[in-house]
């Protein structure tokens, strides 16, 4: 099978236009480094099937990152038939150079000039013709996002991949390394087939950075839009979620009660106490995650991450880490696992693992479930909020103590450097492409982690059969009272013992079992979790759970970036403490002062 | 010809790029990222705490830590 690799510069769009060309989803944003592993798809070029694979952005054929020693590997060890070079159009003026890098590989490429709308507006002309013949290479002009010129490109493609013998990748490898006469070609070029205005920065985005960039402004703003937007998420998301609750409830009294009635009980318990309930209690916050992640597109679609590096690169300095690690601390807000991964884009090893140290205490979307449940049953709406900010800034707080201690045993001088990107926003089609993309990646936890888990706790708490369920004489009854000793010191009962063993393994389990160890769903859930917990037993469970450790997934992802076992356990044990400590202080301390 | 190091500027000054003064693999990065001697420069604005610098070389915004922009040295200076 043939096989088309898409390389360029970072964030000049080569997962757009993969998107386009083969209708997945990869993820898209604006902020260089997004795409830090190989995709790929099928897709049909001129007849045949061909391999499109989707390359994390590079800026020069020598880069070291991680991120850019995939792009290397991949050009080295694998036969290439064509390469479809991106670069963003408005920016000719420097990543020119990398198609000139290229095309001393002697692989067939076609140049994309990507961006045609942005190009236009800002008013930058290319003549296509003329650039073509001076790099003899085809050259097509096209815009990813809103798809024009994207036919006429792939026609380009069929044509240029069928033509051109390809080397062998032995011989690749030899190019690699000079680039000498670049400099002079790419302004040759340059000069005569492109012309830029002399003012070209984007107006609308120079005026935003006044505002959100203000010198003392700047972070204050940034803190109350995180406000505003999670204050949004929790009020727009509970009604939703209340409503698919009702609908789970009547589905089960009005169809699956009658229908397994003559079921005998212990599967009529184990799929209705069992999996309906914990992967319905679970399955309500798919309103709340699709709502969560399409606010997560737009901010990072922005362009606002590379801003919020900025701001936030010299108090991160401070700790050792730099504003792209507070990026990924943003990221990770979303899911642990492409924050974790998407360190690769640093270079220095003692930089990237201390920014991975401190992410799995960056808030995820899995916990963000557990607070929201925990939340409603235990305050009132009027606390709520405050509470929830309460956590995300106890997640910085894990964060910052941690980089803190840790930034001795990780030193570094990585430089900082790092582009800021027009403000840009996403098209309904892509906002409508992530969430769903979202969705069917929670779809798949949820078959796969949370209904084992759901039947692993609902075995627990119903053997042996001869007692009461969930009782202490039950197998959870007995991993309970064995934690006792280290879990009664900060509030947590046997019961909540269970949930987090579960919750080791992916966040949303733990309310699936607390749904399936109280035999309960929906809001008479809720209301017997407040009478069993008070506040102050509620919110020492949440720090728990927000400090421990962020599920196997992510463990599983630091040991493979890391790719040290030391490392992984370093983490594991030292989140465990951590939680355990400020679980501690915090049960106690609001027990002395009397609540 | 008199040479300032690029930190020298003040928000809104211009200055051509005269010298870049570092190792192969940061050098590199400049130069794609569109950092060439003789290229017009402009300081943007400065993070407040002696953060990093916004600068806009040709059609690129960079925000680069103040030890990098050390590296950097410029001539002709000139408000914007
Ligand atoms: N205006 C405009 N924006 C585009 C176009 N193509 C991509 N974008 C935007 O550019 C940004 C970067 O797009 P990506 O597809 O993630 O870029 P990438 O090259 O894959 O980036 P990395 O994976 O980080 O190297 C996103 O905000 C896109 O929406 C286009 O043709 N026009
Ligand atoms: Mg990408």
């Amino acid at each position: 099978m043939k096989r088309i690799a898409l390389l360029g510069m970072p964030n000049t769009g080569k997962s757009t236009l993969f998107n386009r060309i083969s209708g997945a989803s990869a993820r898209v944003g604006n902020w260089p480094g997004i795409t830090v592993d190989l995709m790929s798809a099928k897709i049909l070029l001129g007849g045949h099937i061909v391999e499109l694979v989707d390359l994390p952005g590079i800026y020069d054929l020598h880069g070291f990152s991680d991120d850019e020693q995939v792009v290397r590997h991949f050009i080295e060890q694998n036969e290439i038939d064509l390469v479809m070079l991106t670069l963003n159009t408005s920016q000719l003026d420097r990543q020119l150079s990398l198609a000139l890098q290229v095309r001393n590989l002697g692989l067939p490429t076609l140049l994309i000039l990507n961006m045609a709308d942005e190009a236009r507006r800002s008013g930058v002309t290319v003549d296509v013709a003329s650039m073509s013949v001076q790099l003899g290479m085809p050259v097509a002009m096209l815009s990813a996002k809103y798809g024009e010129g994207c036919q006429e490109a792939l026609i380009t493609a069929a044509a240029t991949m069928n033509r051109s013998p390809h080397p062998a990748p032995e011989q690749l490898r030899a190019h690699l390394q000079t680039d000498d006469l670049i400099e002079r070609e790419m302004d040759a070029i340059m000069a005569s087939s492109v012309q830029m205005p002399m003012q070209m920065n984007d107006a609308l985005s120079a005026k935003i950075d006044r505002i959100v960039l203000h010198p003392w402004l700047g972070l204050p703003i940034f803190f109350a839009a995180l406000y505003v937007l999670f204050q949004f998420i929790f009020t727009a998301g509970q009604p939703l979620q209340n409503g698919v609750a009702w609908i789970l409830g009547y589905v089960r009294g009005g169809m699956l009660e009658p229908w397994l009635a003559n079921a005998p009980p212990w599967l009529h318990g184990l799929l209705l106490d069992g999996i309906y309930n914990g992967v319905g209690t679970v399955a309500a916050f798919v309103p709340l995650i699709v709502l969560f992640f399409l606010v997560m597109t737009m901010v990072e679609d922005s362009g606002y991450l590379s801003r919020a590096a900025f701001l936030t690169d010299a108090l991160m300095a401070k700790m050792g880490l730099d504003g792209r690690g507070f990026v990924m601390l943003l990221m990770g807000f979303g899911c642990n696992v492409p924050a974790l991964m998407g360190t690769r884009v640093m270079r220095s090893r003692p930089l990237r693992l201390l920014t991975m140290l401190v992410i799995p205490f960056s808030l995820c979307s899995a916990r963000l479930q557990v607070f929201v449940f925990m939340i409603a049953a235990l305050f009132t709406p009027n606390q709520a909020p405050v509470i929830l900010l309460a956590l995300y800034v106890m997640s910085f707080l894990a964060t910052f103590t941690t980089a803190l201690l840790f930034k001795g045993q990780f030193q570094n001088n990585e430089p900082f450097l790092l582009e800021l990107p027009p403000y840009r926003f996403p098209t309904t089609r892509q906002i409508v492409m992530r969430g769903w993309h979202e969705v069917s990646h929670f779809l798949r936890r949820a078959t796969k982690f949370i209904v084992i888990g759901v039947v692993l706790v609902w075995a627990l708490t119903h053997f042996p059969g001869d007692v009461p369920p969930a009782s202490s004489y039950t197998l959870a009854g007995m991993i309970g009272n064995a934690l006792a000793p280290i879990l009664t010191p900060i509030g947590i009962d046997g019961k909540l013992a269970i949930a987090l063993i579960f919750g080791f393994v992916a966040k949303e389990i733990v309310i699936g079992s607390l749904a399936v160890i109280y035999g309960l769903s929906g809001d008479p859930l809720m209301q017997l979790i407040g009478q069993k917990l008070d506040w102050v037993q509620g919110f020492s469970f949440m720090l728990f759970t927000l400090i421990y450790t962020p599920c196997l997934s992510a463990i599983a992802t630091l040991r493979n970036e890391s790719k040290s076992n030391a490392f992984m356990w370093l983490s594991i044990l030292w989140s465990l403490a951590l939680a355990w400590v400020v679980s501690f202080v915090f049960y106690q301390s609001a027990r002395l002062l009397g609540y | 010809m008199q040479c300032n190091l690029l930190t020298s500027l003040t928000s809104g000054e211009q200055a051509t790029i005269r010298s870049i003064d570092a190792e192969e693999g940061l050098f590199q990065r400049m130069t794609a990222m569109g950092f060439r001697i003789g290229r017009q420069i402009e300081l943007v604005r400065r993070a407040s705490f002696s953060g990093p610098l916004h600068v806009r070389v040709g059609s690129t915004d960079v925000v680069l830590r103040q030890t990098e922009a050390r590296r950097i040295q410029v001539s002709d200076t000139r408000p914007t």
